[in-house]
């Protein structure tokens, strides 16, 4: 099972960094997601693997049990990551309709549209 | 238990959604909340700061949990004093946006705005890691909003990279503190402090990994080489107030560095004994020369400011990579200083920017008041370039002087020097570009009317409240250089009291017995 887990954060780390340096704003946006669904596993191993046993110490039997705490880490971070990928849309979004491409980067023609910007924005 | 500390936090959270719900196509009222919020904020910070002083180590159990368990607010005279700061910064910036219009010409500016402050003070007040995470997160989403304020494409785009480059940060960091919780079994930073100190020195490799990612992920908040590249864009492409607010964002960075390698990595924990220092001081040297060569190489006014930002991060760097309690002292002096001193290059460069085509550093007609810019530009450029009479040389002398004795103080005097040196040249470039050469400009080419654009000639003159928050900023960093020896005075006993671990760890996890009465 180790094994298992451990290949599965890899791999989703792994695709998720390929994906971000695509430069290109939806293969970032799933980039993201894939980083933090690799994230999400890896907190749920740090409280180390354990299968069928209870959730929380029980008072009346001396039982291993599997560590709560992660779990909840767990819960937060997958409710941070959603808002944030959300957020993370609508910018992409904005951006693009705005700029009418999906490039990342801002290296073509960045002080000609600085300027312009400027004017308009004073 | 005082309910005050956790005030600064809890303010801005109730107001924020009140002002984005109820005042939303009120911009009148929304700005008489946000004032008053923030008014309120500096209060409670300035009483705050008097409650810290007495040197203990106040601590707030969240829902009255007992400490290793539950999530804790802690006090003490460092996050007294950053919380303050923030506050004081965002009353001159909240002027600033409100003076000049800019509050209006996105929607949600002080929504954001008092969520902003929410996250940064919660970072500031926090004795836990993972909710240290959960306060990044919200000052973050604060400022995705805030650095997207009234929009246009450039901006978005930067805004994107902005965003993209923090995420993958907020992964890193989520990253580190699984390895340190998998490691240690805690995430309370006093029970960590005490438990890292207990492992054994075998068991450290996994710790020594979650203290280097740590170090990586606080190093992309305060903008240090290898990841400081984010920050010129972002800063240059913000509205200028909310860069002007970024400021404090950069320190939070530079703040969690002091708290987590004092307390929990300290000096004198055998497993990661010098991991920090060594990475920081190449890394912080490097980031002084990547702001000074920036602020001479660049081509338009606001990436200067940012690379100014970047060099003065540096600075602050090399003072807290020496790790003793002076230099910490000193770094919270300078800390206190380049916060206010970027925040009014800033709000200036956005009066001179609003009334120019383009912040491009090229001739242009003078603006109107160009020797009233003039004069508080020259004023600015000395406190950032660290120039007697203001804060920066005192601050500067104060870094130079903690670094003695380090092996690596060579390295440090020459990148300090030499930096301010170039950056010197770099403002003096800029500001004769901007102010004195543009007024020879107009004497040449006085017959030619397309040189004169109808801008400069229409822009209004920047009104007494528009120019108010940076006389406040200038009037404040002279303070700071005249109010020198008992500011350092507190700073030191405010470093002594970060050196003091024993009595952090006992404040936190032993003072449960006088909470629950």
């Amino acid at each position: 099972m180790e094994m298992i887990v451990a290949s599965a954060i890899g791999v989703l780390t792994a695709s998720g960094i390929y994906l971000i340096l695509r430069l290109r704003a939806f293969p970032v946006i799933l980039g993201m997601a894939m980083l933090s669904y690799a994230v999400n596993v890896f907190l749920f191993a740090t409280g180390r693997l354990a299968v069928n046993a209870p959730p929380i110490l029980k008072k009346y039997a001396d039982l291993a049990y599997s560590d709560p705490l992660p779990q909840a880490l767990v819960l937060t971070a997958i409710v941070i990551s959603f808002g944030m990928t959300a957020v993370l849309v609508m910018i992409a979004l904005g951006a693009y309709l705005e700029a009418d491409n999906d490039k990342i980067d801002m290296t073509e023609d960045a002080p000609e549209n600085a300027s312009e910007q400027k004017g308009r924005g004073a | 238990m005082n309910h005050w500390i956790i005030a600064p936090v809890v303010l801005p959270a109730l107001l924020a959604p009140i002002i984005a719900y109820v005042m939303r196509h009120d911009i009148v009222l929304a700005r008489w909340a946000s004032t008053a919020g923030t008014v309120a904020l500096a209060a409670i910070a300035l009483g705050l700061a008097v409650l810290a002083s007495d040197g203990a180590t106040h601590v707030y159990y969240l829902g009255n949990w007992t400490a290793p368990f539950g999530i804790v607010l802690v006090l003490d005279q460092l996050s007294a004093i950053m919380v303050l700061l923030t506050s004081v910064l965002a009353l001159i910036v909240l002027w600033h946006a409100m003076a000049t219009g800019w509050d209006n010409r996105g929607r949600h500016f002080h929504a954001l705005f008092q969520f902003q402050l929410m996250g940064v003070c919660g970072a500031f007040l926090t004795g836990d890691a993972f909710n240290l995470f959960v306060f990044f997160e919200v000052l973050l989403i604060a400022s995705y909003g805030l650095m997207i304020h009234g929009g246009g494409k450039v901006r978005l785009k930067a805004g994107l990279q902005y965003v993209v480059m923090n995420l993958a940060g907020s992964t890193l960091f989520l990253f580190a503190l699984g390895t340190l919780y998998a490691a240690t079994g805690t995430l309370n930073l006093a029970d960590l402090a005490e438990k890292v100190r207990l492992l054994p020195i075998e068991d450290a490799a996994l710790l020594r990994v979650a203290a280097v990612l740590l170090l990586m992920v606080f190093a992309i908040k305060a903008a240090l080489f290898p990841v400081q590249f984010w920050l010129p864009g972002t800063y240059a492409n913000a509205p200028a107030p909310v860069a002007a607010l970024f400021a404090i964002m950069t320190k939070v960075g530079a703040y969690a560095i002091i708290r987590f390698y004092t307390l929990v990595f300290g000096p004198d924990v055998v497993a990661t004994q010098g991991l920090a220092g060594s990475w920081l001081v190449p890394g912080a040297i490097i980031t002084l020369a990547v702001g000074a060569f920036g602020v001479l190489a660049a081509r338009r006014l606001m990436p200067m400011l940012s690379f100014a930002v970047v060099g003065s991060m540096g600075t602050l760097m090399l003072a807290v990579a020496a790790f003793t309690p002076e230099a910490i002292a000193t770094a919270i002096y300078y800390l206190v200083h380049s916060t206010f001193a970027a925040a009014a290059l800033f709000l200036l460069a956005d009066l001179v920017v609003s009334r120019r085509r383009d912040d491009a550093l090229h001739h242009q007609p003078p603006v109107v008041q160009n020797g009233m810019f003039a004069a508080l530009f020259f004023v600015t450029a000395i406190a950032m370039t660290g120039m007697p009479p203001l804060s920066g040389f005192l601050g500067k002398l104060l870094v130079l002087d903690a670094v003695q004795g380090m092996s690596w103080m060579t390295a440090a005097w020459s990148a300090i020097l030499i930096g301010s040196l170039i950056t010197i040249v770099g403002f003096a470039r800029g500001g004769s570009v901007l102010f004195w050469k543009a007024t020879s400009l107009v004497v040449a080419e006085d017959g030619s009317s397309d040189m004169v654009t109808p801008k400069a000639q229409e822009a209004a003159p920047a009104t007494v409240l528009q120019f108010a928050p940076v006389a406040l900023s200038l009037v404040l960093l002279g303070f700071l250089a005249a109010l020198a020896g008992p500011l350092m005075g507190y700073f030191d006993s405010a470093a002594a009291q970060l050196f003091d671990v024993e009595h952090y760890v006992s404040a936190v996890l032993g003072g449960n017995g006088e909470v629950l009465k």
